[in-house]
């Protein structure tokens, strides 16, 4: 392949994922509300289109056709680029996660992911680092209180999830022995899904993802009753809409990453047991792929509307001590496996 | 510091919270399959049950005529000043009639005073609830948008006599 081959085909990939991923974030946006209702016996918007299918549309509709507001004692520079920062963060990270084996089209073989670059979990871990600058220049640069709580709130919280984060990954770096997501992936064949291997691995890179998305039970940062809307306070129309479509694009991210190194990715156990042609198979373990983080996006608004808050002290006691020490565990669990089996 | 005891001690499982929240996903689960209470209101209207005070309306009798016989004692209690009635003579037996009745429907509190102090059942509080005007003066309602068949409101006057 030539280098005009290749960047032909990465950006046709860039442009599918693309696509694929403002799709979902307004029908996740749909199915939040929908969910939300069915959880409290209501029906949720059910009128624009059949269904209200057409509803994150007129939501997105809505939101151009607003004023967009910027606080007198906003610091007008950060104020405009902490959305922008926000989105990038939000778009640029899928890059690296793989969603589909090797294929062959036209003769040309393409690798389903983006950029297939050996060290894509640092890149992942570096970029959603990034992504609390977006929050805190949002909290702070507004010039309001409730803002500024948000933002230090924010700031706190992914710090202490991080570490936690990192070692429940480092479990997983340790079997795989590469950074590479498609390595990662292609180690968890079969039912040697790191979800089984490390269950305790599991639930905290679990929890840190939900305290890294700043989804419910941890949302503190726009904890409503508090803070009024938290880091978006004085936020208004596209801008306003950028935050909220930066935190549902994180939430499909760490849909993807918990699938890519805890739920072996694309790989369904024993599917080649059956013999089907190969670009069936491929197919099919693309359309698992996307089950698989549906299912989990799904978990995401599920838990949402299942468990209460926590308090600020209460989350921080969480992530220090019980988050830490469990992901130490695992990481000490997964080098003994290693040790006794030779992995 | 004073030692702050629990409500209730937690057993392990309690306290490595996964039971627990798997407990509660799975009630929000089930709840997400339950019949909704939503009222799809446009086309699915609220009937209302008869102790319902929607909006004022006088009685109609069998015969056309209203039951009012223009004593003033609705628009006397009316808290919102909301009632205004001229009285005028008939030849009928009650011998008394309202020429003008107007309830204006911005200053009405749906408090059912009128209808308490009525002494001939001559105004009532119906079902109806959907009162939207889009001036001042379609908001004053006259002696022909509230007189209404006494058929259409025997469920309210049945009501009255039982519970008032």
């Amino acid at each position: 392949m030539n280098y005009l081959e290749i960047i032909v085909i990465t950006l046709v990939k860039i442009l599918i994922i693309f696509t694929i991923m403002m799709l979902t974030v307004s029908y996740l946006v749909y199915f939040e509300r929908r969910i939300s209702a069915w959880v409290q016996n209501r029906l949720g918007p059910n009128r624009v289109g059949w269904e209200g299918v057409l509803q994150p549309f007129a939501d997105v509709f809505k939101l151009l056709l607003k004023e967009d507001i910027v606080p007198l004692v906003a610091n007008k520079p950060l104020h405009t680029l902490a959305p922008i920062l926000a989105l990038f963060v939000a778009f640029s990270t899928y890059a690296v996660i793989p969603f589909g084996p090797d294929i062959t089209v036209f003769g040309y073989k393409v690798s389903l992911v983006v950029a297939d670059i050996n060290m894509g979990i640092l890149y992942v871990l570096a970029l959603t680092s990034l992504g609390v600058y977006a929050i805190t220049f949002a909290g702070w640069s507004s010039g309001s209180k409730y803002s500024l709580f948000g933002g230090v709130r924010a700031s706190a919280q992914m710090i202490s999830y991080e570490v936690s984060m990192g070692f429940s990954v480092a479990g997983v770096l340790l079997f795989a022995e590469s950074l590479r997501p498609v390595a990662i992936v292609e180690a968890q064949s079969g039912w040697m899904w790191n979800a089984v291997l490390q269950p305790i691995g599991f639930i905290t890179f679990l929890v840190s993802a939900f305290a890294e998305t700043n989804r419910l039970p941890f949302d503190l940062p726009e904890a409503e009753p508090e803070l009024v809307g938290g880091f978006h306070t004085e936020y208004s129309s596209m801008k306003f809409a950028g935050f909220f479509l930066a935190e549902y694009a994180n939430m499909i991210i760490a849909s993807a990453l918990i699938v890519t190194l805890y739920l072996g990715g694309w790989q369904i156990p024993y599917i080649e047991l059956l013999g089907l042609p190969s670009w069936l198979t491929a197919a099919i373990q693309v359309a698992g792929f996307f089950f698989k983080v549906g299912f989990l996006l799904f978990f995401f608004l599920w838990v949402r509307w299942t468990i209460p808050r926590f308090r600020y002290d209460q989350l921080m006691s969480l992530g220090w001590k019980v988050m830490f020490p469990l992901s130490l565990i695992n990481l000490v669990w997964v080098a003994v496996l290693i040790m006794i089996f030779k992995l | 510091m004073p030692v702050r005891r629990r409500q209730k001690d937690l057993n392990f499982w309690e306290k490595i919270y996964i039971p627990e929240i798997a407990k509660g996903l799975a009630l929000t689960f089930k709840t997400m399959f339950k019949p909704k209470f939503t009222m799809e209101y446009p086309e699915e209207k609220f009937i209302p049950p008869p102790s319902y005070r929607g909006r004022p309306v006088l009685v109609q009798e069998e015969n056309g005529e209203e039951r009012c016989v223009a004593c003033g004692l609705c628009s006397r209690v009316c808290p919102a000043l909301a009632i205004e009635v001229q009285a005028g003579e008939t030849d009928r037996e009650k011998e008394r009639y309202p020429e003008r009745f107007e309830i204006n429907m911005l200053r009405c509190i749906f408090c059912g005073f009128c209808e308490e102090v009525c002494p001939e059942e001559a105004i009532v509080m119906s079902k109806d609830y959907e009162l939207a005007f889009t001036n001042r003066e379609d908001a004053i309602y006259g002696k022909d948008e509230l007189l209404v068949p006494v058929k259409n409101l025997n469920e309210r006057i049945n009501f009255l006599r039982q519970y008032k």
